[in-house]
């Protein structure tokens, strides 16, 4: 074995969102090397932003990414309302929850069904995976459907939904307009729940990391759109101080920034990380379908992440029902909002993990500087630290096999390559 | 098409959000049978198979920013009997042509290190800028309806049944009440090309042109209507320079407010 040298690379990673490629190298029986390779081109957003109406950062943070638009949205209006001192009417934050829960629930089921079972099943996508698990597809397009119908009613489309403005939204719903959205959701809560039986019957490698996880957690609730920045490991702070615990850096093969912990380096977020930090804050049945697939209060397989988004959806369900259940409309769609000189943080749970806004406004409402830190970029180091430890001990695979099971690796972080990618920005407008 | 073989569909990439080739995902009543159809010969967000082609229909996401992605759309429009462009991106630039007012306005020559590099990449330019296009459909995102009208015209040889009106159009015949007349709410519905279905006044607020400029489309009158109600320069700016930024007739519009700051 010795000077042998061994690389796996896959130039194209399928079936995640963006242009990535990943790479391990392998010297003497030892990864040296393992790089999650980002050449989606940088899009520049935080630049965008500059010289634009804080009132437009919802629409423009948006198409950042078509699969998460609304949790670029709830980024940017939550951290705008803080800076700005607007106090949002509780029914206007149900209604959100419920927006949100919507996105959740098309974004995860289209990862679960489509995107990673596909890997565990062994077929090249979900198509030719239907040939044979045909109900299983179409319970999967089934559930999706109803989370874009919960996004498509409040948003007004499924994607870049037009709906949601800095103060609460342009129109809101009448009780009536939610009754077939609950009976569609009904159905869709019992389908969730055979979704998490399926998907727990899977095989899973072997595999597991001590990872340091973060996530918002909120006192009462699963968290979603607010919550305080906390850690497996002691970290608890606001959004606000979330430069104070971070840091971003570039590294030559990515064209996002990688984000790590100031104190104690790579960090994981997204459905494993809120779990681990807020599984006793799921609701009855989420739980009780978490126990039977036998989920523990944390989950350190990375592969058994879409047990984990199978009962995110299952909750997702649930929280919507339970948000259309005790709906009144509020007095008036939105509150008034007053541009001001601010410094506006915000910090919510995408469903890929923590998404982090920044904007700094002049007296007229003008933003003057932005920052967006995505849950990919957040996950990037992760996503490489996995792939060496993952890969250590299976050099005795063949190629074609352990590459398919690196490419499964990457996906096990539902990343979003699009997402990642608006930075540089600074570099270069400002250069 | 040829025969009794499926036609092949590729579904292609450049620099976007993904939305709009996630629209086809999001068609969840329509996918099944639409796979049965044609075969999905090259689509990486959902799949692994990769055929490499010819395909009898491509359907193209997102716009050139880099010198690589500039290259890569001369083989896929080779590989391709036709192309479709998907979105604002792929058909005016999308938001990423920002950067095209930027790069004249506040940038300097002198400042790049690698002025041929940062040039191309300070450019978001429209698919039909590089290669030929058979069909441009708007959009930011693109409606999935429409979406499925063009791949089913296409597939059947016959013209996508698109319109070219105003959104107004739309508006009118979802017997909407105008929200400019009757809130003086500024709208660009009036320049705007249909599509969405006059999503944003049936929300309660004005259309913000997502779906670019309509066929003869007078920004200017509009621009001074909306200036006589109250929009100052920065706002008519912003207005006309947003995800079509780079369309035509929204890029002079923009330009003529840009003197007036």
């Amino acid at each position: 074995m010795s000077g042998e040298r061994r690389t796996i690379k896959v130039d194209y990673l399928a079936r995640v969102e963006g242009e990535g490629g990943l790479l391990v190298k392998v010297r003497d029986g030892r990864v040296v090397e393992t790089r999650l390779d980002i050449f989606e081109p940088p899009r520049f957003f935080e630049a965008f932003l500059r010289g634009r109406a804080f009132t437009e950062a919802p629409d423009i943070t948006a198409r950042i990414c078509g699969i998460c638009p609304v949790a670029y949205q709830m980024s940017a209006v939550q951290a705008l309302e803080a800076g700005l001192g607007i106090a949002i009417d509780p029914q206007v934050r149900a209604l959100r929850r419920l927006l949100y829960c919507g996105e959740w629930i098309e974004s995860h089921v289209l990862h679960v069904t489509m995107l990673h079972a596909p890997d565990f099943l062994g077929y090249p996508d979900a198509v030719r995976m239907a040939a044979d698990h045909r109900d299983a597809v179409l319970r999967g397009l089934a559930v999706k459907k109803a989370g874009n119908a919960i996004v498509a009613l409040l948003g007004g489309r499924e994607i870049h939904p037009v709906n949601v403005r800095v103060g609460g939204f342009y129109r809101t719903p009448t009780p009536a307009e939610l009754v077939p959205l609950a009976e569609q959701l009904r159905a869709a809560r019992d389908q969730a729940y055979e979704m998490v039986r399926w998907v727990a019957g899977f095989e899973f490698p072997d595999f597991e990391r001590d990872y340091e996880f973060v996530a918002l957690v909120h006192p009462d609730e699963y968290p979603l759109a607010e919550g305080r920045i906390v850690s497996s490991r002691g970290l608890d702070a606001p959004a606000r101080d979330y430069d104070r615990h971070f840091v971003e850096e570039h590294v030559p093969h990515s064209n996002a920034l990688q984000a790590r912990l100031r104190e104690r380096g790579a960090y994981l977020c997204g459905p494993l990380a809120r779990y681990a930090l807020n599984a006793e804050r799921l609701s009855p049945l989420a739980r009780a379908a978490a126990r039977e697939a036998g989920l523990g209060d944390v989950c350190r397989n990375p592969f058994r992440s879409i047990v984990v988004r199978a009962v995110e959806v299952l909750w997702a369900c649930d929280e919507a029902l339970r948000v259309i259940e005790a709906y009144e409309p509020p007095a008036r769609p939105a509150a008034p909002v007053e541009p001001r000189a601010a410094s506006c943080y915000g910090a919510t749970e995408a469903p890929r993990g923590l998404l982090y806004h920044y904007y700094r406004l002049d007296a007229d409402g003008v933003v003057l500087d932005a920052k967006i830190v995505p849950p990919t970029s957040q996950n990037q180091r992760m996503v490489e630290e996995d792939l060496a430890a993952f890969v250590g001990p299976r050099l005795t695979l063949p190629n074609d096999r352990l590459t398919a099971q690196c490419e499964q690796a990457v996906r096990n972080y539902d990343p979003c390559i699009s997402c990642a990618t608006h930075f540089l920005t600074v570099k270069v407008e400002e250069a | 098409m040829i025969g009794r073989r499926k036609p092949k569909l590729a579904v292609w990439k450049f620099s976007s959000c993904d939305g709009c080739q996630l629209s086809l995902l999001d068609c969840e009543d329509e996918l099944l049978a639409l796979a049965g159809e044609v075969e999905i010969a090259q689509f990486l967000e959902a799949s692994s198979a990769v055929d490499k082609g010819p395909y009898d229909l491509s359907l193209v996401e997102g716009s050139i920013t880099t010198p690589h992605d500039a290259e890569r759309i001369h083989a896929v429009r080779r590989a391709s009997r036709r192309l479709v462009t998907i979105g604002a991106c792929a058909t005016a630039g999308g938001i990423q042509a920002l950067r095209n007012f930027a790069d004249v306005r506040e940038f300097v020559a002198a400042v790049y290190p690698t002025p041929q590099y940062i040039s191309t990449l300070d450019r978001s330019s429209p698919i039909g800028a590089h290669v030929a296009v058979d069909f441009e459909l708007r959009g930011c995102p693109v409606n999935k309806h429409q979406l499925l009208e063009v791949v089913s015209a296409f597939l059947h040889g016959r013209r996508p049944a698109i319109p070219t009106s105003s959104v107004c159009v739309e508006c009118k015949l979802r017997g909407n009440v105008c929200v400019m007349v009757a809130h003086g709410t500024p709208c660009l519905g009036p320049v705007t090309q249909a599509g969405c279905g006059a999503i944003c006044p049936s929300y309660d607020r004005g259309c913000y042109a997502c779906f670019g400029p309509a066929e003869s489309a007078n920004t200017r009158s509009l621009a001074g209507w909306l200036a006589e109600r109250g929009a100052s320069a920065p706002e008519l700016l912003r207005a006309f320079r947003s995800f079509n930024a780079g369309a035509e007739p929204f890029r002079r519009e923009s330009e003529r407010h840009e003197d007036e700051r």
